[in-house]
């Protein structure tokens, strides 16, 4: 019964390991440091790290900005909300914005071209989850977050909001296609 | 000093309670078991919704309903709980009395006039924000109040329990070091100072927001500091459960911990990083710079994980090395085909413990890479990962400690013990598959708190591949067979405090009998010599470490395949 009583050796602390314990801290160590510096290595090799560059903003400015992105690269309006289609060149900065309950407006991406993504919320968090790729990003209201972009592959692409964000969250899906 | 108070000596396990801690656990324990109850009851309507072929409540029932399952159980059900465990570590472990009981029950006050306060904000259906209650959605003021108060009866909680100790040390009531339980469980209440301190710093200034005295609190700011409380008082949980764990190997088999040097290490590793994790909460957030995220989120550098797989290698190694010494030492595994697998209070903590460790451990360390959160952050891999932890590892813990407590602290007969020992296995075995077909769901992309996966009537509605709705489908029917697991424990201990028959009280004494030190056993004389003890157990450590390396990698390799982003 010792773990529930005091240790029987006064110095306990001065027991040797047991050769088990040894071998097993040896290797878990050298495991937790392969982990630690696998993340460290993909910054310097990998191809999807996140980007931290962000700005404070505010929804008039934010919303500002992406309107004139909108009035510049729309190529046509889909829906019956008539939810603009935006064709950016590449490189250029495309917005996106997240309020309650929709994202908007639809991008229109090309296949390995870069662009700079723009990211805010109007009103609450929501979360930027497409599917199917599944990549997943926080989307905090206040801050501008801006992502480079590369898509790999075409198709269509939905943009589920994945952080609760009241009583249309489930209602909240927007929309990117590469092509 | 002498305080007029009585130690009773329970005739079934020699353990020495006071009567005021005694009833001070019992309380706690009690409400901590009426909000499972009441978080039990919530999950019934979660998971019929979130089963899409039953989609049973109406989306704002549903998400009042995530509310308060989130809030009773992971809160007030284990803060409840572990405050009951805090008392039993400090002053039945040690034989002392309770420092300041008035003061304890105030805090026991504090804590059930927060819980209910809460809940009814919540049921009034004008604060469904879910725990986390990220500004600027706002709930009802008593919604943070009653979290406020609750918070401060546990601070307070935990402040007894420190004095106990204080006083157990002036009055002279142990020999030498405390026990390792003690240990451990002075390693959960100073996390919990950390945590509960943390939840004060943000929830006052939310809550003066919600009456209209601050503008604004900083969504960002607000994010950071919470999970310094969500994710801290989750360490709480595993402080608290891994303790548990050494005292069920030494209740049941007489184990003894295999070097008290490494497993205190290991709690001491707990302290100085586990805190630092909650930044795994942040990585996919805006704002935060890659360095914060990469240290923070690795503990530094996976020093706390370290810590665990320490104690995942000691708890069974313990077990293995006294069940060899009772003889059971034929091949690798003897030792655990021959474990009292019948009774519910080591049955519990072995599951407890393989689920832990497989499912929550893997799962969360790869969720809590930089990197690779990007795949799962906010789908519902994330409840699936945290089922694991703390319903598989901290809910099946004390489940199984109560099986224990039910003879001794409350001194009554079991009544229907066929039902409590299969209870494990059924409550274990299917969260287990719940766990996994959350998590595989979540790998699919299914979002976590979403009321209808299928969109209705959206003119984007995504379709969901046909094995997300299979997943999830599965995620009702384990959610099922766990939420009856939980039923027959409700069942059975409820059951027996009421209606079990009445044991014997045991000697009750003015006077406590210091605790001896553990006896020296051969165990001890042979240290350093014998290598590998437990040789049965590092087989199964390296299992582990098989999943773990290639789960790990397997993911980096999906990552690999999506979208470049810089
Ligand atoms: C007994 C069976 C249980 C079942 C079937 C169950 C089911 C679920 C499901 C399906 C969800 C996810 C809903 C969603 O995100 O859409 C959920 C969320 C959650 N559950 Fe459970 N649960 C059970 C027990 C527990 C226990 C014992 C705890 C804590 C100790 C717990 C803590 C939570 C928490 C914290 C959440 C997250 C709430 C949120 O997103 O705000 N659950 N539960
Ligand atoms: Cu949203
Ligand atoms: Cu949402």
């Amino acid at each position: 019964m010792s773990a529930i009583l005091p240790p029987s050796e006064r110095l306990w602390w001065k027991h040797p390991l047991d050769r088990q314990e040894l071998v097993w801290i040896g290797i878990a160590f050298v495991w937790c440091m392969v982990m630690f510096f696998m993340m460290v290595l993909w910054h310097i090799y990998g191809k999807q790290n996140l980007a931290t560059e962000t700005y404070k903003t505010n929804p008039e400015k934010y919303s500002a900005q992406a309107q004139a992105a909108v009035d510049k690269w729309t190529v046509r309006n889909e829906t019956a909300m008539n939810i603009p289609v935006v064709a950016p060149p590449e490189g250029a900065d495309v917005y996106m914005i997240a309020r309650l309950w929709n994202w908007w407006p639809i991008l229109e991406l090309q296949k390995g071209k870069t662009y700079k993504l723009h990211l805010s919320a109007m009103d609450y968090n929501h979360g930027f989850s497409m599917q199917p790729t599944n990549i997943n990003i926080q989307v905090v209201p206040g801050y501008e977050h801006v992502i480079k972009v590369t898509p790999n592959e075409t198709g269509t692409f939905s943009v589920v909001c994945n952080e609760y964000c009241g009583i249309g969250h489930h209602e909240m899906v927007g929309r990117i296609y590469v092509k | 000093m002498t305080v007029a108070t009585t130690y009773r000596t329970c005739p079934r396990s020699g353990l020495q309670f006071e009567s005021q801690a005694e009833k001070l656990m019992i309380a706690n324990a009690v409400t901590a078991v009426v909000a499972l109850l009441v978080g039990g009851l919530l999950a019934i309507g979660v998971v019929l919704t979130r089963w899409p072929a039953v989609h049973w409540l109406e989306a704002d029932t549903f998400y009042m309903v995530l509310t308060a399952h989130g809030i009773d159980m992971l809160i007030f059900w284990m803060i409840f709980f572990e405050v009951a465990v805090l008392y039993f570590a400090a002053s039945t472990l040690l034989r002392c009395r309770i420092a300041t009981p008035k003061i304890a029950w105030a805090a026991y006050a504090l804590m059930l006039v927060g819980a209910v306060m809460n809940n009814v904000a919540v049921f009034r259906g004008d604060s469904s924000v879910m725990m986390t209650s990220y500004v600027p959605m706002m709930a009802h003021w008593s919604f943070y109040l009653g979290l406020i108060l609750f918070a401060v009866g546990a601070l307070i909680a935990c402040f007894v329990f420190f004095g106990t100790l204080v006083v157990a040390k002036r009055e002279k009531t142990y020999e030498g070091s405390v026990p390792l339980v003690t240990f451990g469980a002075i390693t959960a209440a100073i996390i919990a100072v950390f945590t509960i301190s943390s939840g004060a710093i943000i929830l006052i200034p939310t809550f003066l927001m919600s009456i209209g005295v601050v503008h604004e609190v900083n969504p960002l700011v607000y994010r950071t500091i919470w999970w310094a409380f969500g994710h801290s008082s989750q360490q709480i949980n595993v402080a608290a459960h891994i303790s548990i764990w050494y005292a069920v190997a030494a209740i049941a088999f007489g184990a003894k911990p295999m070097s008290e040097r490494v497993s205190r290490g290991a709690f001491l590793l707990y302290i100085l990083f586990l805190q630092l994790a909650s930044a795994h909460h942040l990585l996919a957030d805006p704002g935060i710079s890659t360095e914060w995220k990469v240290v923070n989120t690795s503990y530094f550098m996976y020093f706390a994980v370290l810590a665990s797989m320490i104690h995942a290698l000691s708890i069974p190694g313990a077990m293995e090395v006294a069940q060899r010494a009772k003889g059971y030492n034929k091949g690798l595994f003897e030792w655990l085909r021959k474990a009292p697998w019948s009774n519910p209070t080591f049955s519990g903590v072995f599951i407890a413990l393989v689920g832990f460790g497989f499912l929550g451990g893997i799962s969360g360390v790869m969720m809590g890479t930089e990197q690779l959160n990007l795949l799962i952050h906010n789908t519902i891999y994330v409840p699936g990962h945290f089922h694991a932890t703390v319903v598989v590892g901290t809910t099946l813990t004390f489940m199984a400690l109560t099986y224990f407590l039910i003879p001794v602290l409350f001194r009554r007969e079991m009544i229907a013990p066929g039902w409590a020992r299969l209870q494990p296995y059924l409550f274990g075995f299917s969260m287990y598959f719940f766990c996994l077909v959350m998590m595989g769901a979540g790998t699919l992309g299914v979002s976590r708190r979403h009321w209808d996966m299928a969109f209705n009537g959206n003119a984007l509605a995504y379709e969901w591949p046909g094995a997300a709705y299979l997943m999830m489908g599965l995620v009702g029917i384990a959610g099922v067979a766990a939420i009856a697991g939980g039923a027959i424990y409700i069942f059975v201990t409820v059951g027996s405090v009421f209606f079990g028959k009445k044991l014997d009280t045991g000697v009750v004494s003015p006077k406590f009998t210091p605790v001896p030190r553990a006896a020296p056993t051969l165990a001890a004389q042979t240290y350093g010599s014998a290598g590998f003890v437990a040789p049965g157990t590092f087989v199964l450590a390296s299992v582990f470490l098989v999943a773990f390396v290639l789960y790990y990698f397997v993911n980096w390799k999906y990552l690999g395949q999506l979208w470049g982003l810089s």
